[in-house]
């Protein structure tokens, strides 16, 4: 790891006025679990660190009158035991179980969650976030097998966030402050696929801080989300699917269902969300929706098979929805 | 001439309990240290710079700036210009400095600069190898083609399993402080007694200057025996530093990369029976790699191919990979679970050809192996507690998006004792030593050596002093073949006898009896047969004045067949018990049973935990495990413990151990245990996924994806 300065502000405003304008200028530490790998590996190497777990604006999980104010430090572990949260977004809580190890579980935060980078072995192992090659893509050559499944490239890396597909499920929001203000971004458009080398691949600006998550109320709305997991202890899952029904009666009004692990961004399955208004969810409708979840498809070399995981992981989300 | 042999079954008082083992707290409570825990006042820290290409050659080096670097004290230049690299994370430098990260930033400032050459880093697929497979064997027996044509069902199958890596949760390395005079070596070794000649040998210093110590190690599984280039440079630079004590261990990256890995077998195996499930030809062309080496034929067909009375029909055919990749080390059980895996996928997919149930199929061929009725009463046993006869379903009837299935493995190994001499030291205030310069790699020799010397001289365990890891005391061997507790627990049995006699010698005239009739139990010197005539132990080692005794016992190999104490060939069988998700392709474990033999045990507790551990690891490569390389860069691309996958709690399921203890076995003396129970799992869980899904998945780790693919073949 590079020598860094390292500060520890109490306030967010002392906060964001310690960060820079580019990236590689400042990293914002919350629990680590993610930037600590990253400056080991020389993948970050930020000349100062700004470490915001003791800023108490960050902290907590509040009632608003639209929904849950989820502060940016709040640990998974808090998420996964806060009241509120099991009430009304099991999709939520179902994601926080999949972090499966209790000690990034404690650590580990829902903004750095959002923030993590991915986990692509070609980026962490050093060839960058696209990890291009003599102009080719290593990823496209080599050994794909956790890559993703919906893209058109160049970046084919998938966001190994637990929490971005039902919070856009969910219609959330985030808050992102710089010294000069704040902005609310849908989380939906905070994810982006980056198109080259210097881009990244969350919306977030090097002097912004995500400090809050704005999470509509779900009364009416039935959500779940479901892992395929290859291990059950601490793995990556394969593929997940979150969704989010608003319902009227025993039938689908309006519905959303994002992806995870299978595109660079969390990925909106815009056609089962179509196929599925004013439909019941049964057996049946939930495997068709799982067949139109992979109609643009793409696998690479060595993924298809997480063509045959999505349509199962849309179905079975959708069925534990509908199962309470 | 003593009497060395081990106590009836029926009057053993310590030997043959279930003692937990006596550095279980220590470890749990994190009060253990490891070698990787040595931290000395004035230590230097020791990184190493490793090449990031797979097959190249050095043009030159330049170590200026590293050496300039903040407190740099040392830099060695390992592969100078001119070195022909053959894998990916070969050592090219290192550094000394007095902190880790100061080393870490000067490795960073050595330029290297590369010509870089082809390089092939996968052998999956032969036919993409080219010229880097090699001929490497072939064997004929019998008249396979004949038996092909007679036979009454043939099956035909492709197989494969990988290389996977060692992945030692303590990774290599070690602290040497070398002053030219005298060289002190904290290594994590299995190797305690025999590492220093290794290393001396590579520095041309004289071992007996070599002091090693080592209290724990954090597995080693057959990958640490020697010194290795680390460990040779870790001492150059503690020379180059004026003596200063060097720490250098490898981080998981270079771990995965290069500190070992168990080689790969691939085979297109064709296999013959009758009707009545009598196995009669076998056909193998088969492939494998453990780096540029290339690698072995693994022992096929296994088991089944007993002197004689084996498979009569063979015709094998073999190929070396050579690949740009780290070289192979003994793996537990080194080939066994490749041949095994081979073996026992081939035979239930032939049981499946004659619509045979296979345990059946396997009962049927006992007499093709080296232990007939051994074999057959432990497949029996398996089964009963497996409720095969219940549970077990052929595979055209498996349906619903859950299936079962069982499956079976079978193993053997050989785990006769090494040479081990054990010194035993018993002092006039009743302390007790035990010495010998062995090591515990986690299997419980600490525990079991205690154990030796307490039923020998009537003690209880706590009594006992066992002092090993020092290359100091007596030579013992090195801990790899499951040859350490054969060896030990007889030279712990002989020095224990001899320092006795000593002791009744002293003792005799004041009970008033010769030495000869005199025996130590509960904690007493006595007479045969008339405990009331005794002594209790403190008393009759006070006898002793100010003379301490000290005898040694050794283990030597050629004569321990002849003694009794220890023997070797163990077996068993593995019957795996699974759920497939037909629809996601994952496999979930329901249990693993293991039946084994492995002659007299001492702790049946620790032998028990042998075969836990040798099932999860075999957990581990049937469903997870295996080292993936980058064809364009060829690097590991999961040199790290995210994608280079082991299971957790949550994907054990239940483990059912039977040791298959009886007097039959007893009287073959001690036989390791450390390698049989890690052979037979894989293929038992590779047959039961067969058997639920209906299909051979040819390849393992049995992924998701791997087994979705082999259940789409299937409907297409």
């Amino acid at each position: 790891m590079q020598a860094f300065e390292y500060a520890s502000p109490k306030t967010l405003k002392e906060a964001v006025a310690l960060l820079g304008t580019r990236w590689g200028e400042a990293d914002v530490l919350a629990g680590g679990t993610d930037l600590i790998s990253l400056m080991k590996d020389y993948l970050h190497t930020p000349k100062r660190v700004v470490n915001v777990k003791g800023i108490k604006e960050l902290a907590g999980i509040s009632k608003t009158g639209a929904g849950l104010r989820i502060g940016a430090i709040v640990t998974v572990d808090e998420l996964l035991n806060n009241s509120a949260v099991r009430a009304e977004y099991p999709s939520l809580i179902q994601a926080a179980r999949g972090i499966a190890s209790p000690q990034i579980r404690n650590m580990g935060t829902i903004g750095g969650d959002l923030c993590q980078r991915p986990r692509c072995w070609y980026f962490r192992t050093g060839n960058g976030l696209l990890a291009m090659k003599d102009g080719k893509s290593l990823v496209v050559s080599g050994d794909n097998r956790y890559h993703a499944i919906f893209s058109s490239g160049p970046a084919y890396f998938v966001s190994a966030s637990s929490f971005g597909p039902p919070l856009i499920a969910l219609g959330a929001k985030v808050k992102l402050t710089s010294a000069t203000g704040s902005r609310e971004v849908e989380v939906a458009k905070f994810f982006v696929t980056p198109q080259n080398e210097s881009s990244r691949e969350i919306a977030l600006l090097p002097n912004e801080i995500l400090t809050e998550i704005l999470v509509p109320s779900a009364q009416g709305v039935k959500n779940a989300t479901y892992e395929v997991r290859h291990k059950d202890a601490l793995d990556w899952p394969l593929v997940t699917a979150s969704v989010a029904l608003k319902m009227k009666g025993n039938t689908v009004e309006s519905a959303k269902v994002v992806l995870g692990h299978v595109a660079p961004t969390p990925y909106v399955a815009a056609a089962v969300e179509r196929a599925l208004a004013g439909k019941t969810i049964n057996e049946s409708a939930a495997e068709a929706a799982g067949e139109a979840a992979v109609e643009n498809a793409k696998p690479l070399s060595e993924n298809g098979y997480k063509v045959q995981l999505v349509k199962v992981a849309v179905k079975r989300a959708l069925l534990e929805a509908v199962k309470a | 001439m003593p009497e060395y042999s081990w106590p009836p079954m029926d009057k053993r008082r310590v030997i043959g309990k279930r003692i937990s083992r006596l550095d279980g707290i220590a470890k749990a409570s994190g009060r253990a240290k490891y070698s990787s825990d040595t931290n000395l006042p004035n230590m230097l820290y020791g990184v190493l710079l490793t090449c990031p290409h797979a097959h190249a050659t050095v043009k030159s080096i330049d170590t200026s700036a590293a050496e300039k670097s903040p407190g740099v004290k040392a830099v060695r230049v390992i592969a100078p210009a001119g070195t022909e690299i053959q894998w990916a994370g070969w050592e090219v430098a290192a550094v000394a400095a007095e902190t880790e990260q100061q080393a870490r930033d000067a490795v960073r400032k050595i330029k290297v600069e590369y010509e870089v050459l082809p390089h092939v880093v996968r052998e999956e697929k032969l036919e993409e190898v080219g010229t880097r497979a090699k001929p490497s064997g072939e064997r004929e027996t019998g008249d396979p083609d004949a038996a092909f044509k007679e036979a009454d069902a043939v099956s035909e199958g492709h197989y494969g399993i990988p290389v996977l890596a060692h992945c030692c949760l303590e990774p290599h390395g070690q602290v040497i402080a070398w002053d030219g005079k005298k060289l002190q070596y904290w290594p994590s070794t299995q190797n305690v007694s025999g590492i220093a000649a290794d290393l001396g040998r590579a520095l041309e210093f004289p071992a007996a200057q070599i002091t090693v110590e080592m209290d724990h190690i954090g597995g080693g599984f057959g990958s640490k025996f020697n010194a290795d280039r680390w460990g040779v440079e870790c001492a150059h630079l503690s020379r180059a530093a004026g003596g200063r004590p060097v720490k250098l261990y490898l981080d998981r990256a270079t771990e995965v990369t290069i500190a070992g890995v168990r080689p790969s077998a691939f085979a297109k195996i064709k296999i013959a029976g009758k009707k009545d499930g009598t196995i009669t030809a076998w056909e193998s062309e088969s492939w494998a790699s453990g780096g540029i080496a290339g690698g072995g034929l693994p022992p096929i067909p296994y088991v089944f191919a007993a002197p004689r009375t084996g498979i009569p029909n063979q015709r094998l055919k073999h190929m070396a990979v050579s690949l740009n990749t780290a070289p192979q080390r003994a793996w537990r059980a080194p080939n066994n679970q490749q041949a095994c895996f081979l073996t026992c996928a081939a035979i239930e997919d032939l049981a499946d050809k004659l619509n045979m149930d296979p345990l059946d199929v396997y009962l049927k061929n006992v007499d093709k192996t080296a232990r007939p009725e051994t074999y057959a009463s432990q497949l029996k046993k398996a089964a009963e507690l497996a409720e095969w006869k219940k549970l077990w379903r052929p595979r055209k009837e498996a349906k619903g998006t859950l299936r079962r299935g069982l499956g079976i493995g079978i193993n053997t190994w050989g785990g006769a004792g090494h040479q081990s001499t054990c010194l035993t030291k018993i002092h006039p205030d009743g302390t007790v030593e035990v010495e010998l310069g062995s090591q515990d790699l986690g299997s419980g020799t600490r525990t079991v050596i205690a154990q030796v010397a307490a039923e020998t001289l009537g003690l209880p365990v706590d009594a006992i002093k066992v002092k090993i890891g020092r290359n100091s005391y007596p030579n013992s061997g090195a801990s790899g073949g499951s040859t350490t507790v054969g060896g030990v627990s007889s030279s712990t049995r002989k020095a224990a006898v001899n320092a006795l006699e000593k002791l009744f010698a002293v003792v005799a005239p004041a009970l008033g009896v010769p030495a000869e009739q005199l025996e130590a139990a509960d904690g007493r010197i006595q007479v045969k047969g008339n405990p009331a005539k005794a002594m209790p132990w403190k008393a009759a080692c006070q006898k002793l004045g100010v003379n301490s005794i000290s005898a040694d016992g050794e283990n030597i190999p050629k004569v321990a067949p002849k003694e009794g104490l220890n023997s070797q060939g163990a077996s068993g069988v593995q019957i795996a018990d699974v759920t497939v998700d037909v629809e996601t392709g994952v496999v979930k474990m329901n249990r693993l049973i293991a039946v084994q033999d492995c002659g007299l045990i001492i702790n049946p507790k620790l032998a028990e935990s042998q075969i836990y551990g040798a099932c999860i690891m075999s957990i581990c490569g049937a469903l997870m495990e295996e080292r993936i390389m980058d064809p364009t860069t060829g690097r590991v691309l999961n040199a790290d413990m995210e994608f280079y996958k082991l299971a957790g709690i949550k994907d054990i399921g239940e483990i059912i151990v039977h040791l298959d203890i009886s007097p039959e076995h007893d009287q073959k003396g001690v036989i390791g245990l450390g390698e049989p129970p890690a052979v037979g799992g894989i293929a038992a869980i590779a047959n039961a996924v067969a058997n639920a899904i209906g299909v051979r998945v040819p390849m393992v780790p049995l992924t998701p994806n791997r087994v979705l693919s082999a259940l789409q073949r299937r409907m297409a």
